[in-house]
């Protein structure tokens, strides 16, 4: 998925920035309970993109005034339609979150086309303005965390040599491998990503395969973009090697090797919706935002975490915050070839959007 | 006696023999209906003791499972949807078991079945060719793709006697893959990055919802094909010969029944119910072939075959009875805060108390239609 952001679009949706900065009086909610309604594809306890939507919502639910019916295992099909319409019938849902990909078309739009005075927001940036208005899209940066993670891997780790197991070869997953391996170059100039593709997002044996034959090839680090990365994590643990993690927090699950990983915060988003319906003020069909806007975060420091990782791992977020980007000087992929010669200062402008190459120092093809 | 008092008689007595005997068998009958119902009843109590452990109120789960499943028209509508594609690829496996042999490999002719009903369509986007040629189209497609695979693993098990079950399964593998090689290869639309899809076959070539049940045509489809083949199974030569050979192979084959055709033409016709299963998932649901096909119907529609003990006609109320199941599943994780498991728990339940309840068959006096026989 390559994120279709463009600048004009940017520029429309910079009023939904102010959704994310958590600036909404809490107290201003309506007397009648709003009833939102979350769709989650898997399970909630999944080590991965399920749970970490089930942590943002928890959030969700610690609001007075909001009532939160959540229904997991949802397929993307007519059950993922008849869901939302048993929430809007049945539980009186006024907001919809259906949050996997596949959930949108055509099962979302049909949804919100057919019930006007019910709000639809998709974890993925996949609205235009020709779509219903009722129906939006929010999507964190998590390419930042993916870059914090590198930054502190070029220190946990003691070869340089860092393994990535990756689902598929698309936009979104190339970005997240660049930024680790821009992050690691921070405070590693030698170091190395090693990726392989399994080709698809949950394949937990080939997950385990590729996991082991990073670890042969000497890697003593392994982070990974797959939707549950449990499996990742567990052989990185079991082979002693460290390990960053992506989605949500999987420290538990190695208790020696875990440095950091790639968190979204899905509760900034959600919490400001329900701030903003609160307030009876539209919500924005576009949210999107990194660090700087509060989406995304990292794990807690884990045991594989050295000193010198934290401070510097540390010391790179207060830059993000601050608006830094990842991606500064021109970008050079693995083949040698300049694909971006001037890099704009906002990294997420169409130039840097359409990132379908590995960049210098990452090892592994994307076809 | 004489003849004409003889004559008079039995002219008399006959209608009321008749009426007795169709009591008789409608008693006979009902043990079929009574059964299930009891297994069911006492999965429920087994059920309620699990919710009871875990600390919720059974009652309250029964409350739900009515308002989620039956108790409005909405969910109805919500059940009946869910319903429509089990019946077919709950007539995969129930029409084979006729025979004797047990298909599992439902899923791959759907997904099959679909992507041929996509991968036809197509093509014809925006040319303008009306609907009424290339949905029918669409659907012979799906119905060949599906008939194709499915009688593919007839055809082993008549030319080199592998067992269908599992060459089924594993043709079903090789079916998604065919597909998700196309679908992520040649006939990938472009736009489509995180999720291959074909090309959307538009609203030109979508099939709309029935009137008043807000469900699908798919359920109508699966409605007719359950009477149809229920009918070709009980009422016809064709039925009985299947059966026949489900019954006792070699004195079928003693017999001249043509066991080979017999077997190709059920395998086909079980394949082309999941196929036209794929047909409904893509024109009426997605609008495009993708991974989605493979949502696990042809795998459910197994259990309600089983559970229907593969009688055509059996598998409505039960496919609607798992609709129901699913439609009431998503309200009880929302209001009683349970997982989705919680009801597969129950069918689970459920699947096993109508499995063990088929050795109750034959041992209440109450069903026999003469008790010397019963004894007997």
């Amino acid at each position: 998925m390559t994120i279709a952001l463009d600048r004009r679009r940017f520029l429309q949706s910079s009023g939904a920035v102010a959704v994310a900065a958590g600036l909404f009086p809490r107290a201003a909610f309506a007397a009648d309970p709003l009833t939102i309604g979350v769709i989650y594809v898997g399970a909630r306890d999944d080590f991965g993109w399920n749970q970490a939507h089930a942590v943002g919502v928890k959030a969700l639910k610690a609001l007075p005034d909001v009532k939160v019916v959540e229904e997991e295992n949802v397929a993307e099909t007519d059950a993922v339609s008849k869901t939302m319409e048993s929430m809007i019938n049945l539980d009186g849902a006024k907001l919809i979150l259906p949050t996997s990909f596949g959930y949108w078309s055509p099962f979302v739009l049909d949804e919100a086309k057919a019930n006007p005075d019910v709000q639809f927001r998709h974890a993925a940036p996949l609205w235009k303005p020709s779509d219903p208005t009722n129906a939006g899209s929010y999507w964190p940066f998590l390419d930042q965390a993916h870059y914090i993670d590198g930054v502190a891997a070029g220190l946990a780790s003691k070869s340089g040599k860092l393994g990535f197991v990756a689902a598929k070869p698309v936009g979104i997953v190339l970005r997240n491998i660049n930024s680790f391996l821009t992050g690691a170059r921070t405070t590693n100039p030698n170091a190395t990503v090693r990726v392989i593709f399994t080709g698809d997002w949950s394949l937990p044996v080939r997950e385990a395969e590729a996991t082991n034959a990073l670890v042969d090839a000497g890697c003593d680090l392994i982070t990974c973009h797959v939707d549950g990365p449990k499996v990742v994590i567990q052989t990185a643990e079991s082979r002693g090697v460290k390990c960053c993690g992506h989605n949500a927090d999987q420290s538990s699950l190695a208790p020696k090797g875990f440095v950091t990983g790639a968190e979204y915060k899905w509760g900034t988003i959600y919490t400001g919706y329900a701030g903003l319906i609160g307030k009876g003020q539209p919500l924005p069909n576009f949210t999107f935002g990194g660090y700087d806007k509060d989406m995304v975060q990292n794990t807690p420091y884990g045991a594989g975490a050295t000193e010198p990782a934290r401070k510097a791992a540390d010391a790179a977020i207060v830059k993000l915050k601050a608006g830094a980007p990842i991606f500064a000087t021109a970008i050079k992929d693995n083949n040698g070839r300049i694909v971006v010669a001037s890099v704009p200062p906002d990294n997420y402008a169409d130039v840097l959007n359409k990132m379908d190459y590995l960049v210098d120092g990452v090892i592994g093809s994307t076809s | 006696m004489t003849d004409a008092v003889g004559t008079a008689a039995h002219l008399t007595a006959a209608p009321a023999r008749r009426g007795s005997a169709a009591a008789l068998r409608l008693r006979a009958a009902s043990e079929y209906v009574v059964i299930p119902i009891l297994a069911v009843v006492a999965a429920s109590l087994i059920f309620a003791l699990f919710l009871l452990a875990l600390g919720k109120s059974p009652a309250a789960f029964l409350d739900l499972l009515w308002i989620g499943g039956f108790g409005s028209a909405f969910s109805w509508s919500n059940t009946l949807s869910r319903a429509a594609p089990l019946i077919l690829t709950a007539l995969t496996v129930a029409i084979p078991a006729q025979l004797g042999l047990t298909i599992i490999g439902g899923e791959g002719a759907l997904v099959l079945g679909g992507f041929a009903a996509a991968a036809l369509a197509v093509p014809f986007v925006g040319s303008g060719a009306p609907a009424a040629v290339v949905l029918p189209l669409m659907a012979l497609a799906a119905v060949a793709a599906g008939g194709l695979w499915i009688g593919l693993a007839g055809l082993l098990r008549l030319k080199r006697g592998v067992n269908e079950t599992i060459s089924s399964l594993l043709l079903s593998y090789i079916a998604i893959a065919v597909t998700l090689f196309f679908i992520e290869g040649p006939l990938r639309d472009p736009a489509s990055t995180a999720k291959a899809s074909t090309l959307p076959i538009g609203a030109a070539y979508a099939v709309g919802k029935m009137p008043f049940l807000k469900v699908h045509w798919g359920f109508a489809a699966g409605v007719v094909a359950a009477a149809l083949l229920g009918v070709l199974m009980s009422r016809t030569t064709f039925g009985f010969a299947a059966r026949i050979t489900g019954g006792n192979i070699r004195a079928a084959q003693a017999q001249g029944l043509p066991v080979g055709k017999l077997t190709l033409a059920c395998c086909s016709l079980a394949g082309a119910a999941a196929g036209l299963a794929g047909f409904f998932e893509v024109a009426a649901v997605q609008g495009r072939a993708n991974a989605s096909l493979a949502a696990g119907y042809g795998f459910t529609g197994i259990l309600v075959s089983f559970l229907a003990r593969h009688n055509p006609f059996a598998i409505l109320p039960v496919a609607v009875l798992f609709g129901g199941l699913a439609a009431a599943g998503g309200l009880v994780q929302r209001r009683m805060g349970l997982p989705d498991a919680t009801v597969l728990v129950l069918q689970g339940f459920i699947f096993v108390v109508l499995l063990a309840s088929e050795t109750l068959y034959g041992r209440f006096p109450v069903f026999r239609i003469s008790g010397r026989q019963g004894r007997a």
